[in-house]
């Protein structure tokens, strides 16, 4: 085995993936808690910590366009690079959520948590799960971890409907609380978006070890006749 | 000469069951390749993997080597180029070779180029096949004003470019090259790459290069060729570069296009 400065340099770069995994995992987290405790404070170090993955996402594309241009990457090497460039961007999109998630802590003025959005905090947590395990999945390069973690997807949409019917109620009950029935609809979409952005990191991890690029099943429950999918889809 | 029916329209050449002998010592061992036509195939491998032999062989150069011998066929337009009443000096007139070192002729330019026009008995106007022919050898342009000047004037990409536009005015329909540009400093690199690219609108071409990233840059099909452990040769895979360098089928090349065996 030769190379060894070249496989060192991958290791280098998975390291970073999994720190870069961690700090927007925490930054799910404490968007949330923040949002369900109305944690002003805690808001605001997620919205400040957003820069800082930010800079770590583009600190790590830098080492790959650096390994890309000085070691003429092939075959699972390449593929890797090209997956690694994929990876960073659905996690700092996801970090993105995250600092959605916290600034609705701040548009809901000190007004009580609608009780449908208690659904959001098991949401986020199977999210924040299966980010932890996707991203485990890619380091490890475990196709089989990689082909069922999307499945759980279906679970944070059970828990989005939940809220989205929740919160529709209370529009309709009481137009006062449209507003902030409305930004909490917007916190429970993210997490939402969040578990599909896990997905596209999955089909990276199988990507860079069958060669293939696979379309997991995203909408394989999806009903065209049933309303709340189709409004769900549209967020 | 005789038509094999099993020729296809766009097979250029094809090695079947290509054994290569050096006396007793085996240097190639079972090849089967079909080379594209109008494309670059490109040919890689370890040093002493048989790649140059194999090159040899698809227009008879290793018959120059005593104790050289080959089994197998090599069907180059549907002919079998190794058949007792096929002349070697017409396989070669059909089948230029381009070596790792520019040799050009002690003589001018124009001599040079004009040089295997005048040995075949070419009837018609020479200075036009000078001059076309440098001109697809991306020379002409350069040399246009000092044709009367040695060959071995020139620079060396210049002189390896002056080796290309020889090896094409014998109209050849495949062209050989063995590490063409591994003299050569980057540039002239990359302006032999460009003309090959421009070349395969017209020849078929198969190059051997030790350098990996030259055959991803310039070839559409690379066959990888690996040793034994008796250090015969042997074809380890043969894809489109494409797929080949992106998402290889055996460990082997995955291995040695990766820089983790070779």
């Amino acid at each position: 085995m030769t190379r060894e400065y070249m496989d060192n340099l991958l290791n280098q770069l998975k390291d970073d993936v999994l720190i870069l995994e961690s700090m927007v995992r925490e930054a799910v987290l404490n968007g949330v808690k923040a949002l369900m405790t109305g944690d002003k404070k805690l808001s605001k170090q997620v919205i400040r910590g957003d820069q800082e993955i930010n800079d770590k996402r583009f600190q790590i594309e830098n080492e790959c366009l650096i390994t890309i241009a000085t070691q003429q990457p092939m075959a699972g090497d390449l593929r890797t690079l090209a997956s690694v460039l994929e990876i960073i961007t659905e996690l700092e999109r996801i970090g993105d959520y995250a600092k959605g998630i916290a600034k609705i802590t701040k548009l809901t003025r000190n007004q009580e948590i609608l009780p449908p959005l208690e659904n959001l905090v098991p949401m986020a947590e199977i999210s924040v799960d299966m980010l932890q395990k996707s991203v485990k999945a890619f380091v490890d390069g475990d196709v089989e971890a990689a082909r069922v973690i999307p499945d759980r997807d279906d679970q944070v949409d059970d828990y989005f409907n939940k809220i989205y019917k929740g919160l529709v109620k209370y529009m309709v009950e009481d137009p006062d609380k449209i507003k902030l029935a409305n930004h909490l609809q917007w916190a429970a979409h993210n997490i939402e978006r969040m578990a599909d952005r896990v997905t596209n990191i999955c089909e990276r991890t199988l990507f860079i070890q069958t060669g293939s690029i696979y379309q997991i099943e995203d909408f394989k429950d999806l009903d065209l006749d049933d309303d709340e999918v189709e409004i769900h889809d549209i967020n | 000469m005789s038509t094999l029916t099993t020729h296809k329209q766009d097979v250029s050449m094809v090695a079947r069951n290509l054994n290569i002998y050096y006396g007793d010592f085996q240097a190639v061992k079972d090849v089967n390749l079909e080379i594209k036509k109008n494309k670059i195939t490109a040919i890689i491998g370890p040093s002493g993997c048989g790649k140059s032999t194999v090159l040899r062989s698809f227009n008879r150069m290793n018959e120059l080597v005593p104790t050289a011998r080959t089994e197998g066929e090599i069907i180059f337009e549907g002919i079998d180029i190794y058949a007792p009443e096929i002349d070697a000096v017409e396989v070669r007139s059909r089948i230029g070779m381009v070596f790792q070192k520019p040799n050009p002729f002690p003589k001018s330019i124009y001599e040079n180029v004009a040089w295997g026009a005048k040995i075949n008995g070419f009837k018609g106007d020479m200075n036009e096949l000078v001059e076309n022919s440098l001109r697809r050898a991306a020379l002409w342009d350069e040399v246009k004003d000092k044709l009367d000047q040695s060959g071995l004037s020139l620079s060396g990409g210049q002189q390896q470019r002056l080796c290309i536009a020889r090896a094409i005015a014998v109209k050849p329909d495949l062209i050989l090259m063995d590490e063409p540009a591994s003299a050569l400093d980057p540039v002239a690199t990359l302006k032999i790459e460009d003309l090959m690219r421009e070349l395969s609108k017209n020849y078929t071409i198969i190059i051997v290069t030790h350098n990996m990233q030259q055959a991803g840059r310039a070839s559409d099909y690379t066959a990888f060729f690996n040793m034994n452990p008796d250090r015969a040769g042997y074809l380890v895979e043969y894809d489109e570069t494409a797929k080949l360098f992106t998402n290889p089928k055996e460990k082997l090349t995955e291995e040695y296009i990766t820089g983790r065996f070779g």
